[in-house]
Parts: C-alpha cells; sequence; structure tokens
C-alpha cells in the first residue's frame, strides 16, 4: 500500500470533524487560568481518532503546541492533568487516543509507522490550522510531543518521522522493540503476554503481529521474521532521523524497558547532533516511584527551553538519577535524591575491576524450564523492585539450577552506575546455552542478598557444546555497595520472566579472568539531602520569636538611698490593683517606716491590704506604683536585699514528701549561703517540733507546719523578719512563746514585722504599729500612741447606750466617732474636750459611771477602723 | 550576673550569691525523693520486664494486618528487643514522664506554696526557672535513656548478643546497631522537647500541677489526632506529632537523617518558642499563690 508523503496536507482536507463532535469545556483551578478543553473525534484512514485540545488564557496569543501520547492499554484520559498544565503553563496540547485504545477505533499497530505515526502527523496538521498555535511556518506548528511509555515512543518515532517535531520528551520507553522482546535472543515472555492482554488480546492487533506472538509464543524463541518485524516498527529504524532535543526519562526498576533502552537512544540522538539528557527516574514498569511531579515539572522546563524559546529555562543537568536513601518511616515512602553530572556517561564509564572467585561450576537447565528462578516479577506489588535499594530482595535461585562467583568482601564502598560486565566460559550438553547472569549486593553476615532493581540481564550462547567464551553484560543499575559487602555473580539456567530452553541440558560455567567490571560515574554527586529550608529557617525563626518576648525594656532599678541604709522599711506611696478587681484597690497610697529595733504591727482585719503589702515587700507582686525600700535598697523581684529578709507570709510553704528537717536544710541550700550561717538549730529549737523533724512534713498538723514555717523565716537570722498572722493555729503557750520569741529577736538590733487581724495578741508585743483598712493606712505610731491617746475615751455607762444615742454622739461636732462596746461607748474625740464629751453625754440623758482613756488595743483598732468607714 | 559582685556592701545577707542559688544538686533532691518521679521510674523499668514476660507466655510476635512493625522481630536480640520497647513507648508511654517533670516542676511548687519562699529567698525568678527546667529535662532524658537501656541490658540477658534484624528485612551489627539506638534515643528526646516546653510553660501559667501535665499531654494526643487527618497534607510536616516515630529511620540499612532533622527542627522551633514564653510570662507574673 503506497501512501503519500507526510508533508503533503492530507491534513486539513482529510480530516473531518465529525458533526456535533466538537465539545467545549472549561476547566479551571483556583487562581489559575481556566483551561478550555474541545473534544473532537477525527476521521483518520482506518480509524477514528479521539482527541482532546486544550488551551488556557486569551485566544489570540500563539503558543507552541504539545502532543501527549499515553501508555499501552490506556487512553487519552490518563495524560489530562499533565496536558492541564501544560495548557496552563502556555501551551496548546494535544492528546488523543491511540489506535485500538480508548473511543478511537481500528487496530493496534504497536506504534506502525504507517499507521499510528502517521495519525501523530495528522494531529500535527490540524494543530497547524489552529488559530491558537504558534507556526514556524505554512503548515507547520511548533511542537512536542511527549509520553510514558507506548507514548514515549510515539513521541520518539513522531520525530523520526516527522521533521515539523521541535522536541521530544519520552519516558520509560522503548528504542528497540526488537531488543525489549527478545533481549539476545531470548523470548521475555512474562512481559509479552502481559503486553498482549493488557490491549485486550491478540485480535486487537494487527493481524500480522499477532500471527508473530502466537508464533514466537509457541515457539518460546524468537524468529528472525519477528525481530525484523519489531525492529522496523521502533524508533532506532529512524534512529538517525532523530535529531531534536531530547529528554530521556528511563525507570530503573523496570525489566520491560530496560535502561540500556535509553542508553541507546541517547547515544543515538546526541550523534545526530540534538541536546540530550538522560533522567533515571526511581520506579518504572515494575514498580515504585515514578516521580510524575518531577519528571512532568522538568518536562515542562525542557519544552519551555526549546519550544518557547525562553533561554532562562533550565532543562536540568544532562545525566541526573534518582537514588534512595532509605524509608521515611513517617509515612513509609522511600526518600529519594537526586545525583547528576554534567555529561551522560553511559553504562560502562570508569569500570573498577572486582575480583571473583569460584572453580568451574555445572548446572542444570531443567526440563520444561521450571521452576524457575525469580527476579523481577512484573505486576507483583508495586515497588517490590524498588525495595532493593533499600536492602531488601525477594530473590530466588533454586540449588543445582546456578553457577555463583563470589568476590571478597568490598575494602571500599562503591557506587555501581551501569552495567557490570564479566568474561565467562560456556558449555553445555546442548546446542545452544541460554543464561540469565545477575549480580547480587551480599550483606557481611552471608544471608542478606539482595539484587539491585531484581533484574537479570539474558544472554543465548550459541554453538556451546564445544565451550565458548562471551562478555556477559548485566543488568544496567544504579546501586551502593557499602564497604564490607560482597559481589556476587550468579548465572542461573531459568527465570521466571524469561522463556529458557524446554529440553533439559547441562551447563558448566567458569570464569574467564578479568573478573567483574563494575561501572562507576565518580562524577554524579548526590544532591546534598534536600531538606526544605524550614529544617534550618524553623529553628531560627523560633529562636528569633524566642528571643524578641524575651527582651523586655529593662526596669529602671533605682540607686540604693544610703540615709536609709539602717532603715529595716519605707514604704511610700504604695498602690496595687488586681487585674480582676478594676475598681477595687488592694492597697492604695500607703506609706510607713520602720526603723532598726522596733516590733511592728501590721493590724488591719481580713482583707484590708496586709498580705498585699507583705507580697510587694517580697518582690512576689508588682506595685502599680509606689515604692518599697529595704534598707535603703528598692525592691524588684528577686532583689538581693531580700537575702537580709525573712518571712512567713500566708501559711507554710513545704515540700510535702520531704521531712521537716530536709526542708529546711534544702531550702536553705536553695538561698546559695554557707551551711554555717544558717543557725538551723536555734530555728529548729523555735519550731519545737521534736522528733517530728523527721517525719514528712505531709504528716505535720497545722501548728506544726506553722511553727517549721516560722523556723524557716528565721534561718540565718535575717536583719528584718516578717511574720504574716504567726499564732494562727497555735495554742495559747505557744502563742505567749512566740511573743517572747519575737520580743528577744528585736532586742538584738533586728526587727520584726507581724501582722495580724488578732490584735490582743501583738498587743503585748509589739512597739509600733501601722493600722490598715481597706488598702489605706489608717493609723501609725508606737502602740502606746495609737492605745493610750487621749483622744479615744471609753465612756462607761450604767445601763448599755441605745442605738440612737450612739448616733446622736457620733454626730457631735468635735467627735470623729462613736461606737457601743460591752463595757459602754468608745469615742474619738476630734477637737472637743473631755469635759465637752461629758456635758453632752449628761445632756443626752447618758448614765455615766466613768471616763477615761482607753488602753485595750483592740477597741482602738475598731474605732479607727469605724472612723474611717 | 557579675553585677553583682559589685553590689555594695550590706545589700546582700553575707554569703548571698544570685548566681548560687537554688543549684542544680538543690533542685534535682527536692525533686528525686517524689513518689512520682520513683513511680515513673519504676514503670519504665519494669516495662522490659513486662515485655519478656509477655512474649514468654504469648509466643514469638507475628505481624498484624501484614503491617510490619519491629513488634515481628522483638525477640531477634537484645538491641531488636530495646528497639521494640522503644516503639511501643515513644508514642505515648515516654510522653507521660516528659510532660510530667516539666508540667510538674512549677506548678507543684506553687500549690505547696513553697514557690513564694523560693522566690523571697531569694532565687531570681530566670535563676528558678533555668535549675527547674534543667532539672526538669534531665530527669526526662533519664527516663527516656532508662526504658531503652534496662530492655537493652535484659534483653541481652534472655535473647542474646546479636545484630539488629530489621523487620523489614536485612540487618545491623551490634555493633553499629548500639550507636544507631542512641541516635534514636536522643530524637526521641528532641521531638519531645515540644511536649516538655509545652508542659513547662503551662507549668509557669497555673497553680495545679495535674493541669499542666494533662494540659500538655492532652495537647499531644490532639497533635496526633490531627496527624491522622491526611487531608491536612503538607500541613502536618509542622506538627510534632508527624514525626514521632521518625527514630526508626536510624534503625535501617541506610541510615537516613530526613526525617529525624524535620522532626527536630519542628520540636525545637516550637519548643524555643513555648520556652520564651515560659520565661517571659514567669518574669512579670503576679506570684499570689
Amino acid at each position: 500500500m503506497r501512501r503519500r508523503r507526510w508533508r503533503v496536507a492530507a491534513g486539513a482536507g482529510a480530516l473531518v470533524a465529525l458533526a456535533g463532535a466538537g465539545v467545549w469545556s472549561a476547566a479551571g483551578a483556583s487562581g489559575a487560568p481556566a483551561v478550555h478543553r474541545e473534544d473532537r473525534v477525527l476521521d483518520m484512514p482506518g480509524a477514528k481518532i479521539d482527541t482532546s485540545f486544550f488551551t488556557a488564557g486569551s485566544p489570540h496569543d500563539k503558543r507552541p503546541a504539545v502532543l501527549i501520547g499515553h501508555g499501552f492499554g490506556g487512553s487519552k484520559t490518563e495524560t489530562k492533568g499533565q496536558a492541564e498544565q501544560l495548557a496552563r503553563d502556555g501551551y496548546a496540547v494535544m492528546t488523543w487516543s491511540a489506535r485500538g485504545f480508548g473511543s478511537s477505533t481500528g487496530q493496534i499497530g504497536l506504534n506502525d509507522p504507517a499507521a499510528e505515526v502517521k495519525d501523530v502527523s495528522r494531529l500535527i496538521d490540524w494543530l497547524a490550522e489552529r488559530p491558537e498555535v504558534r507556526l514556524d511556518g505554512a503548515g507547520d506548528p511548533r511542537v512536542g510531543v511527549t509520553g510514558v511509555s507506548y507514548g514515549g515512543a510515539i513521541s520518539l518515532l513522531a520525530a523520526g518521522y516527522d521533521k515539523r517535531v521541535d522536541a521530544i520528551a519520552p519516558e520509560m520507553t522503548y528504542w528497540n522493540l526488537s531488543d525489549v522482546f527478545f533481549p539476545d535472543g531470548v523470548y521475555k515472555k512474562l512481559w509479552a503476554g502481559i503486553f498482549v492482554s493488557t490491549a485486550g488480546g491478540c485480535q486487537k492487533f494487527e493481524p500480522q503481529i499477532c500471527a508473530m506472538y502466537n508464533r514466537v509464543a509457541t515457539a518460546g524463541q524468537p524468529d528472525e521474521a519477528a525481530e525484523k518485524l519489531l525492529e522496523s516498527k521502533s524508533p532506532s529504524a529512524v534512529g538517525d532521523r532523530i535529531k531534536v532535543p531530547a529528554l530521556i526519562m528511563q525507570g530503573q526498576t523496570d525489566s520491560l524497558f530496560p535502561l540500556g533502552q535509553a542508553d541507546a537512544m541517547a547515544r543515538r540522538i546526541a550523534a545526530n547532533g540534538a541536546p540530550v539528557a538522560v533522567d533515571w527516574i526511581a520506579g518504572g514498569h515494575d514498580g515504585g516511584d515514578r516521580e510524575t511531579g518531577r519528571t512532568q515539572a522538568r518536562v515542562t522546563q525542557w519544552f519551555d527551553r526549546y519550544l518557547k524559546d525562553d533561554k532562562s529555562a533550565d532543562t536540568g543537568p544532562a545525566f541526573r538519577v534518582t537514588r534512595t536513601g532509605g524509608v521515611n518511616s513517617t509515612d513509609g515512602s522511600a526518600q529519594l535524591r537526586g545525583a547528576s553530572s554534567g555529561t551522560y556517561p553511559g553504562l560502562e564509564s570508569d569500570p573498577h575491576t572486582v575480583a571473583l572467585t569460584g572453580r568451574e561450576q555445572s548446572f542444570a537447565n531443567p526440563p520444561g524450564g521450571a521452576p524457575p528462578a525469580i527476579s523481577a516479577v512484573p505486576g507483583l506489588g508495586a515497588g517490590l523492585s524498588g525495595l532493593s535499594s533499600l536492602g531488601v530482595g525477594l530473590s530466588l535461585d533454586f540449588p543445582g539450577q546456578y553457577a555463583r562467583f563470589d568476590s571478597a568482601p568490598l575494602a571500599a564502598g562503591l557506587h555501581l552506575t551501569g552495567s557490570p560486565t564479566v568474561r565467562i566460559k560456556v558449555k553445555s550438553t546442548g546446542d545452544d546455552a541460554v543464561l540469565f547472569g545477575k549480580v547480587y549486593d551480599v550483606g557481611p553476615d552471608g544471608k542478606q542478598q539482595v539484587l539491585p532493581s531484581q533484574l537479570v540481564a539474558p544472554v543465548r550462547v550459541a554453538g556451546a557444546k564445544d565451550g565458548k567464551a562471551v562478555e556477559l553484560t548485566l543488568p544496567a543499575v544504579d546501586h551502593t555497595i557499602e564497604a564490607g559487602h560482597r559481589l556476587c555473580l550468579v548465572v542461573a539456567a531459568t527465570d521466571l520472566g524469561f522463556a529458557s530452553p524446554a529440553a533439559p541440558a547441562t551447563y558448566t560455567v567458569s570464569l574467564d579472568g578479568g573478573g567483574l567490571a563494575v561501572p562507576t560515574v565518580p562524577a554524579a554527586k548526590t544532591a546534598s539531602a534536600g531538606l526544605a529550608w524550614w529544617v534550618w529557617g524553623l529553628p531560627l525563626i523560633g529562636a528569633l520569636i524566642g528571643g524578641a518576648l524575651l527582651v523586655t525594656r529593662r526596669t529602671h532599678t533605682p540607686d540604693p538611698d544610703p540615709e536609709l541604709a539602717q532603715v529595716p522599711l519605707q514604704i511610700a506611696g504604695l498602690t496595687k490593683k488586681y487585674a480582676k478587681s478594676s475598681d477595687r484597690y488592694a492597697v492604695r497610697e500607703l506609706s510607713f517606716r520602720v526603723d532598726k529595733g522596733q516590733v511592728l504591727g501590721l493590724l488591719g482585719p481580713n482583707g484590708a491590704g496586709k498580705t498585699t503589702t507583705l507580697r510587694m515587700l517580697m518582690g512576689l507582686i508588682r506595685p502599680d506604683d509606689g515604692e518599697i525600700r529595704v534598707f535603703g535598697h528598692a525592691i524588684r523581684p528577686g532583689s538581693p536585699v531580700l537575702s537580709r529578709v525573712g518571712a512567713f507570709v500566708e501559711g507554710a510553704g513545704f515540700l510535702p514528701h520531704l521531712s521537716g528537717r530536709e526542708n529546711l536544710e534544702l531550702y536553705w541550700a536553695a538561698t546559695g549561703r554557707p551551711a554555717g550561717d544558717s543557725r538551723i538549730e536555734e530555728a529548729l529549737e523555735i519550731a519545737g517540733l521534736g522528733d517530728a523533724l523527721q517525719r514528712a512534713v505531709r504528716t505535720y498538723s497545722q501548728g506544726m507546719r506553722q511553727r517549721l514555717a516560722i523556723a524557716q523565716a528565721m534561718l540565718g537570722m535575717p536583719d528584718l523578719l516578717i511574720l504574716d498572722e504567726p499564732t494562727n493555729g497555735l495554742d495559747p503557750p505557744q502563742i505567749r512563746e512566740m511573743r517572747d520569741v519575737m520580743i528577744r529577736y528585736a532586742e538584738g538590733g533586728r526587727t520584726v514585722i507581724v501582722s495580724s487581724h488578732l490584735l490582743s495578741e501583738v498587743e503585748q508585743s509589739c512597739t509600733h504599729l501601722v493600722v490598715m483598712d481597706r488598702g489605706r493606712l489608717v493609723q501609725a505610731g508606737p502602740v502606746a500612741e495609737i492605745t493610750g491617746g487621749s483622744d479615744i475615751l471609753l465612756v462607761t455607762t450604767v445601763e448599755p447606750v441605745a442605738e440612737a444615742v450612739v448616733d446622736k454622739v457620733a454626730v457631735l461636732p468635735g467627735i470623729g466617732s462613736a461606737l457601743r462596746t460591752e463595757e459602754g461607748l468608745l469615742v474619738r474625740l476630734e477637737g472637743a474636750t473631755t469635759t465637752e464629751l461629758i456635758a453632752e453625754l449628761l445632756r443626752l440623758d447618758v448614765q455615766l459611771t466613768g471616763v477615761g482613756p482607753h488602753r485595750r488595743l483592740e477597741d482602738a483598732f475598731l474605732t479607727l477602723i469605724g472612723g474611717s468607714a | 550576673m557579675s553585677t553583682l559582685m559589685d553590689t555594695p556592701a550590706g545589700e546582700t545577707a553575707p554569703g548571698y550569691r544570685a548566681r548560687h542559688t537554688l543549684p542544680l544538686r538543690v533542685e534535682a533532691l527536692r525533686q528525686l525523693k517524689r513518689r512520682r518521679t520513683l513511680v515513673m521510674g519504676a514503670v519504665l523499668g519494669a516495662l522490659p520486664f513486662v515485655l519478656i514476660v509477655a512474649f514468654a507466655i504469648g509466643g514469638s510476635p507475628s505481624s498484624r494486618n501484614g503491617r510490619i512493625t519491629l513488634m515481628d522481630t522483638a525477640t531477634a536480640s537484645g538491641v531488636n528487643f530495646a528497639a521494640t520497647c522503644l516503639f511501643v513507648s515513644a508514642g505515648f508511654l515516654l510522653v507521660v514522664p516528659v510532660a510530667l517533670f516539666c508540667g510538674d516542676t512549677v506548678a507543684s511548687e506553687a500549690s505547696w506554696s513553697s514557690l513564694r519562699y523560693l522566690l523571697a529567698a531569694p532565687v531570681p525568678r530566670a535563676r528558678l526557672l533555668w535549675s527547674k527546667l534543667a532539672v526538669a529535662l534531665g530527669f526526662s532524658a533519664a527516663a527516656i535513656v532508662l526504658l531503652p537501656v534496662v530492655a537493652l541490658a535484659a534483653g541481652t540477658a534472655v535473647y542474646g548478643w546479636g545484630p539488629l534484624q530489621i523487620p523489614t528485612g536485612g540487618s545491623l551489627g551490634a555493633g553499629q546497631a548500639v550507636p544507631r539506638l542512641a541516635l534514636a534515643v536522643a530524637f526521641v528526646f528532641v521531638s519531645q522537647l515540644v511536649t516538655a516546653a509545652l508542659a513547662f510553660w503551662l507549668s509557669t501559667r497555673t497553680d495545679a500541677p495535674l493541669g499542666a501535665v494533662g494540659g500538655a499531654v492532652g495537647l499531644t494526643i490532639v497533635g496526633n489526632v490531627l496527624d491522622a487527618v491526611t487531608a491536612l497534607g503538607h500541613w502536618r510536616d509542622f506538627l510534632p506529632a508527624h514525626w514521632q516515630f521518625a527514630w526508626a529511620d536510624a534503625l535501617q540499612p541506610h541510615l537516613e537523617w530526613g526525617g529525624m532533622l524535620k522532626g527536630s527542627a519542628v520540636s525545637v522551633a516550637y519548643a524555643l518558642v513555648l520556652f520564651a514564653l515560659a520565661f517571659r510570662g514567669f518574669a512579670r507574673k503576679d506570684i499570689v499563690s
């Protein structure tokens, strides 16, 4: 059948868009331009081809076109994602279902130059008519072709048969189909069977191909016609005509289209003078990670450079190989890293010779070729082959069916990249010997045995009856052999994936000197771990945020006041409002002073602000305003001068699991001061806990804790001792004792501040008094001055005074306040004299029994509080 | 701190130096005798023996649901057993001591009221936090180390000294495996820093020790739950829980750093911020407990 030349514009005229078949649709992703899709069935000789045309953005812009072929057994739908992405990246993209696949009709011709390849030329014709597509000349669009597997081969063939193709990016595909299915004359039966059944059976193929398949599969061995047929349909047939930039991506775990196919196409196309880049991806037809995201991004870059002529587009290194670092245990995926070099090294670069040992070995080819050794098992569990790079393997050799030659443990690690070779002598009892060569990586324990990428290399040795020396080219792989591991060459009689002779035979194999040549690519440098920026950035950001949080404006600490150096405590204008009570002041404008040797009573009812004041004094809470100076030093949290202050505020605070003694010892140790200064025995004597000191504090009664806490406050005999409600929980003898302790303590020139709301107790021990109520200072001064002040009088009466009378007294001129007590009436004078008071009382018919200065502190205190109410 | 040396005579009591307050030794002694410390130590020390007994009664472990875990090779050698103990405890059991030691340390002092006496001693606030943090982290590290060390010793006694059998196949010589195990333990500790920091920060915010411990454990669980939401995609990379088993990368033929580095980065970053929050908040806080 004579066909017209492809250049003839059979295209526009011959292509008839079937009526009504054109469908417009738009797919938009958020933020990205909407992608318009035009589905159309094109009528071609012998088939109706189902196509989709994708564009995005303005229809008036001229843009390069990209054709995306699909894999064997697939259809145009599997390339939709990549098509839409490329459309968004500014290409006019066409996808189509090849003959016999998807909705396209016709018979599968295995990328027949007269059928499938012609179809592509017609698609290019159609593209040339499109207004969106940029043209290099009349009828010649700027167009690239890419695709995976079957679709990758069509890209090579299109470039070979149609000069209008400007760049290609084939992935995981073949160069010579005959080499693929009949490597070295051995029939790759398992893959061939899968291939045919994937298409839907033999009848889907052109009759010529189907007949060939039936013939070879039956014979278990290819014939010359079969080899010729497949070769004629292969890109290799037009290898010298493929002169466009080619990005070749091939899978490492691919027993169907091994790396050797990519090697052949790379060398041929490079020899034609076109730019070539080779990328060995991690996965392949046997499974594993196909790195789709990365490869598609690289294809886009490749087309940006060679279709859009974008000189800034990074086409990547001339050679890149993906290496597996290990399993990411977080998600179970393999860690992939790229190693790259500036030139493509081929499969036999920089060989290292590894000596092998092993005597001549004889082994059987079992009749019927069963049971077969196992290497790659297509279709069995994705990623199985990928496991070999992780030190895991599933491979099997049957005893008596293989010869084995080992190396010594490697002194240094070796990175094998390419096809190792070895010379062996083969002798067979039959005519031909079919052997399967493989190189295992054997761990130091001898048990762990890994077949890199699960690949084997078949070899047919013709005329081996008299013995023959052959060079065995082993599978091309990329694999790290650690130091201490051995390499092991296995030559087996069978393999699951291949047809081996059914006739029984005995093979005798020996080494032919020279050892195993292991190719390496020292120039291929593994990229640094490829860690995301945030691996270093995140801790840095954390440190910066942390640092910013810690930077505080230095609060100015006032200089010590030397004049106050001998003054234990001076409080001026102290104010504190708790955050949660916005209107109520806990302490307000409090000012007083305590001098050396004083025992100061801080008096006030509950809620008067005593404890708040003491907490501020200890630096536990910050005043809103005002200042506290202890021995002239302003108090801030943790002020060193606090080391001269001993405090017991608001109850004891001990570690319940430790004994009383341990608590005190550890507390003293926590102050960091010399153990000799603690005077712990004196303090413990005051606590009077006796044997209980050795018990855990959690067993203590309230009073015991109280006494221990007071002892803790006295540790080191501080210059200023602060006791907050010290007599709570103590019994009367202890209270009396505590009083004496405080008085004695102050006699040594030290100062004591005692706060209490039980005034009768401090009455006798205190020398001075500060009376507080509702946060304010009511009165301060010597006890005698407050209690014995002539302005407070106790008026005793015959019978209790009526409330109305008390009120009348209170409002008399010159009277501060009046309060009824059990004994009579307590009156504070403000200007009035005693005589005037008596006169007024008599006028109110109060029957007096006496009037005199009041000496009881409690009453005085109540009067004071009443006065401020 | 050196300025303290220049303070005029009489400002401080004799022998007082702010930098000498609350020494680590003293803080360690204060915490060591606590019942929870001892109980935690006992639980972690006893777990390997419990597992040994369990394996002895239940027979050799086998894989469930076809998932390969370190359980499968637990009894292969002492190193394997130690790795298995780490595997069963890293997810939750080891979170508890870390949350406990770091979450309890300040809050319990507040609840005992002893905090105010330490601060009035005075122990400077930052100094107090440093001492407490150092001791809490030290205790946490000790807890995390204790388990595999006991497991290694007990496992070696029961299952013998041998190479680490990796469940996915292959093995690591014992001499190589022990440093790898140490690396795994170190990563577990670093990955727990975020829990430690969270607990520590909460500890400075509340007077209820259980609140701080429970809060830290609870938020860790929330992290685990979020990590199970695969819809979050790559956002999960920024969850500390996402990397909690990355230490297993140390126990494979090819040591894989990526996951551990990422996990450490996430953990350290969060921890730094939370520690800073703790110091900042505590320095300004009104101590009213």
